[in-house]
């Protein structure tokens, strides 16, 4: 199983942590802090594996965001890869043109597009197009709390986003849009 | 007051903060706020609040605040409420906390929700960070939803299952049922996560395994599902570059493993699929290569054809010349795997694996290097070698001490000539000196010690090696011992390996002398420095110069020196007539079990359990009365060693008496791990094993019989055979008192002559009680390799109503059997 998922930006700060083993808050911000060390100092086109205690760490630099986890001892090394790479595209499917902005700004959607993806530390869903369509799902469940223009609606995944993509979204754009 | 700022303006907000104090006024003001807000109990934005405080968390501030404001969204009717509550409930919360206990009602609640979202954040919830007692009490729940036809559910109430399991082991029977007909779905989903339980189940209950083996069938049906996979035509939403659901066909293959593995029908239901997949599976993307590499890994485990074996360990060496760094990686750590049941066959990948230590990656320089050892033989030990010794050079420094400790181990087992060895260890002593690890020293020490042959060649080498460099420790102690020990063949130019060097005894005293003062030396490199000058007042003429260096460090900063200084002083004034038995050459060590049973038994109470190599001075001062007292036993050569009792002595060959005293100098306390078979010795490394029973009852081959009675006190032997080897006799003494005063300060003492050797273990006690009351116990080990007539001398003393008693006694007695 997963222990844990860092998303971390190229500054060393925390973009999306997933615990899947009970652990303290010190004992988190340690973690943190080596895992940044020891990730951020590898040298470009080294291994992607490393060892760190009692277990395998898998990292995965996207762009400007390093992808890290640690894995238990019987756990594929090359499949977890594929897992980092499936929710990079899940979150490109969602978001549409991902990049860290998105993933700051939204946090909580990466959060959820996890949950649907991997849940105490196994891989729940196989198939981008199902996860797609919980999200999508589940997002018209939540509940608007203000409306700001009559073009407030909440987030929706680019391939039923019939506004603007959001690639092409200006920060101010962004801000019309909340849920919170 | 007003509406709460927004969550994203707030990151915005936070963003444009030039410097971390900036960030942090932002950040304690919103917080500030935010409490008011929590406190005023505002239904409204108590969501946005939170998320807020989430996104602050993720900074690193704390949101403790926050955690009861989670459990009030998580109990909202509201979806944004419920599913921003669980997120925080999540981030901010695990099982130590009390709190989180309230959480199980919500849960429970959710869990059975008309809305499958709101059930799916209460399992995602619990199966992420449900605590036991959370388990426990919703085991039911997740179970009745295992049940249900709604494979969105499904699939997460198995993986909470999976969490349930983990922390609450008995709850797994109260699944099974429901697991049944897991397999029978199509979906994809409910697919992996039915293998994911199926494979917790079995991992933790070998009883569930056989079941699933042998009851419910599971090997053909997982056969059935994987063949089902590989050959169904292109499913875009399950395809990852042109292979079907590699994350299922991985998670099946694990699964295949753990029922395969020691069954061979299992095994032999899956070779044909796992040859399918072997040799079908698209290589050229890393997905491709994940699931090769879980064959491979299944292959290796279960009781495969050898066929199939071979098939995996060449998928194995074309990974090694993949061009991926990550698929080198694997290779290498797979093979390592395997490197023990498939020898031959790695061992076709040897000059590839060797490669692999030149590579820039750090992790795959580990995992070469670690192969690298596995791999070495007899065979192959000079051209291994030599490429180890090159990787040491050049290697970081992380890896040094592993290296170096790797290549005496090899060295020790494969090593095709002496000279060849002592070479090999002073080429890592040199090149890596500083970082070969503590207990080497003492190790080298013994080798060298027992390469009797080798000893000039040694000390010249050694020496050599100090006048270039004192910095490193290991070295430096290794070579000040030889020194001491060998200082006579240094001076006389003895060397036939190479050219002798002539060399004055006043340098190498100057050399030994200069390691004291030196910043560079430790404490305990200095004190092996002083040991050696003083054991070469016995082998130099210059006698004078020793007696001044010795009496200068009396009176050291340093405790450790100083009291050694005291104590040789002492030799040479008090006890100047012991001084050359005391320093003399030192015997061939018999190499004992470094670890196992018998450091246990040996270490029994009398050696100072954590006493580094240099723990010298105790051991001279109290043997120093026995001393004289075991020079009158025989002739014979054999002595009591009753401080240490690490290992029995060998008559050394320049005959006299021997004290063991300076051994412990290498040998007291140090457990040396190396495991390897010992040098002159086999068996003494399995006695130990047989050694636990020691004080057992008799062998019934052998009769006990009284080797001493008189004055009231009597000693029984007991005899048993030390397994498996039969040349050793151990010997159980059973002291009783008959008298009605106890025996006090009881001592046994035995020497046995020059064929024999002797080893005496602790006593349990040394009061042996009046009338009977009780026994002292000790165990005496003999070696008689040369099967002859066994017999001692004993020496008993004690305390007897106030005054000391002493007897001497022969022992010859001893029943055939014994010794024969």
């Amino acid at each position: 199983m997963m222990h844990f998922l860092l998303l971390l930006s190229r500054q060393g700060k925390l973009r999306l942590q997933k615990w899947f083993t009970p652990v303290t808050e010190r004992e988190k911000k340690k973690v943190i802090r080596e895992m940044t060390l020891m990730v951020l100092a590898c040298p470009p086109r080294s291994c992607n594996f490393l060892l760190w205690r009692d277990l395998k760490i898998v990292y995965k630099r996207y762009a400007s965001l390093y992808f890290c986890c640690g894995l238990g001892d019987q756990d594929n090394e090359l499949l977890t890869l594929e897992v980092l790479q499936r929710y990079v595209e899940l979150l490109d499917q969602y978001f549409g043109n991902v990049c860290e902005l998105d993933i700051i700004f939204n946090f909580e959607k990466a959060y959820f597009i996890l949950d649907e993806f991997l849940v105490g530390g196994e891989i729940l869903e196989t198939s981008k197009t199902v996860v797609g369509i919980a999200m999508e799902e589940a997002e018209t469940l939540q509940e608007v709390t203000h409306t700001h223009s009559h073009l407030s609606v909440t987030h929706l995944p680019k391939y039923l986003n019939m506004f603007l993509l959001f690639s092409q979204q200006t920060m101010e754009e962004y801000m019309s849009k909340p849920t919170y | 007051m007003p509406a709460p700022i927004r969550l994203r303006e707030l990151i915005r907000t936070i963003r444009t903060a030039r410097t971390q104090a900036e960030e942090r006024e932002m950040i304690q003001k919103e917080c500030a706020a935010i409490r008011s807000s929590f406190r005023e109990e505002d239904n409204t934005y108590r969501c946005r609040n939170v998320a807020k405080l989430l996104y602050m968390h993720m900074l690193g501030y704390p949101a403790h605040f926050g955690q009861l404001e989670c459990l009030k969204l998580i109990a909202s009717q509201k979806f944004t409420d419920k599913r921003i509550g669980y997120l925080g409930a999540m981030l901010l919360l695990d099982e130590r906390q009390d709190v989180h206990l309230l959480m199980t009602n919500c849960i429970k609640n959710d869990l059975n929700h008309s809305t499958q979202y709101v059930q799916g954040l209460a399992l995602c919830t619990l199966g992420c960070m449900g605590s036991s007692e959370m388990c426990r009490d919703l085991a039911g729940e997740v179970e009745k939803l295992l049940k249900t036809s709604n494979s969105y559910l499904r699939k997460k109430a198995a993986l909470c299952a999976v969490h349930v399991i983990r922390k609450v082991p008995e709850l797994m029977e109260m699944f099974l049922p429901a697991t049944k007909n897991l397999l029978s779905e199509k979906n994809h989903g409910v697919l992996h996560t039915s293998v994911v339980l199926l494979t917790e189940m079995c991992e933790r209950s070998p009883d569930m395994l056989l079941h699933f083996r042998k009851v419910w069938l599971l090997v053909p049906q997982l056969v059935r599902i994987l063949k089902n996979l590989i050959m169904s035509g292109y499913s875009p939403e399950h395809d990852v570059s042109g292979i079907s659901d590699p994350f299922l066909q991985v998670r099946i293959l694990r699964l295949l493993r753990i029922l395969g593995r020691s069954d061979d029908d299992s095994s032999e239901a899956m070779n044909d699929i796992l040859a399918q997949v072997a040799t079908n599976t698209e290589t050229s993307k890393n997905v491709g290569n994940a699931i090769l590499y879980e064959t491979v890994l299944t292959i290796m485990d279960i009781k495969s054809e050898s066929g199939l074996r071979v098939l995996a360990i060449n998928i194995l060496g074309r990974f090694l010349l993949n061009n991926d760094k990550n698929i080198r990686y694997v290779a290498l750590t797979s093979l390592l795997k395997t490197v023990q049941t498939d020898h031959n066959a790695v061992q076709r990948h040897r000059s590839t694996i060797v490669d692999c230590l030149k590579d820039l990656d750090v992790s795959i320089k580990r995992r070469a290097m670690e192969l690298s050892f596995a791999l070495v033989n007899g065979n192959n030990i000079r051209g291994m070698m030599k490429e180890l010794l090159y990787f040491l050079d050049s290697c970081d420094p992380e890896f040094k001490a592993d290296c170096a400790s790797g290549v005496f181990l090899a060295a020790e087992k494969y090593a095709p000539s002496k000279r060849w060895h002592i070479d090999t260890i002073m080429r890592v002593l040199t090149t890596a000196g500083s970082y070969v690890r503590d207990d080497s020293v003492p190790n080298l020490i013994q080798l060298i010690t027992n390469s009797v042959e080798m000893h000039a060649y040694t000390v010249q080498r050694l020496y050599k090696a100090l006048l270039d460099d004192i910095s490193q420790q290991p070295l430096v102690q290794v070579s000040s011992w030889c020194i001491g020990e060998y200082g006579d063949l240094l001076v006389s130019g003895q060397c036939e390996e190479e050219e002798p060097i002539q060399v004055t005894e006043d340098e190498v005293l100057d050399v030994l002398e200069g390691l004291l003062v030196s910043n560079l030396s430790t404490p305990v490199t200095r004190g092996y420095s002083l040991t050696a000058i003083m054991k070469l007042s016995t082998r130099f003429s210059s006698v004078n110069r020793i007696k001044k260096v010795v009496s200068i460090y009396g009176s050291s900063i340093d405790v450790e020196l100083q009291q050694r200084a005291v104590e040789y002083n002492a030799l040479f004034k008090k006890y100047d007539h012991m001084r050359s038995a005391l320093l003399e050459r030192m015997p061939i060590m018999e190499k004992t079990a470094s670890n196992g049973p018998t450091e246990i038994v040996q270490t029994n109470g009398e050696t100072e359990p954590s006493v580094p190599d240099t723990k010298l001075p105790p051991l001279i001062t109290q043997p120093a009365n026995q001393a004289n007292d075991l020079l009158d036993l025989l002739g014979g050569n054999d002595v009591v060693p009753v401080i240490q009792t690490t290992l029995p002595t060998k008559p050394a060959s320049a005959g006299g008496e021997l004290l063991d005293l300076l051994g412990d100098l290498s040998l007291s306390g140090g457990p040396a791990p190396a495991p390897s078979v010992p040098i002159s010795q086999p068996p003494f490394l399995l006695d130990g094993l047989s050694s636990q029973p020691l004080f057992n009852d008799i062998s019934a081959a052998i009769p006990p019989m009284t080797a001493y009675n008189k004055n009231g006190l009597k000693i029984e032997f007991t005899f048993e055979r030390a397994n498996p080897n039969p040349n050793i006799a151990v010997i159980t003494i059973h002291a009783t008192n008959t008298t009605e005063a106890d025996m006090t300060e009881f001592v046994f003492q035995a020497a046995v002559p020059k064929t024999f050797q002797l080893q005496l273990l602790s006593p349990s006690s040394n009061i042996v009680p009046a009338l009977n009351q009780g026994s002292v116990t000790q165990v005496i080990r003999v070696l008689n390799p040369q099967k002859q007539q066994l017999r001692m001398r004993v020496k008993l003393t004690y305390t007897h109503k106030g005054s000391p008693v002493q007897d001497l006694a022969e022992v010859n007695n001893f029943p055939p059997q014994s010794w024969q």
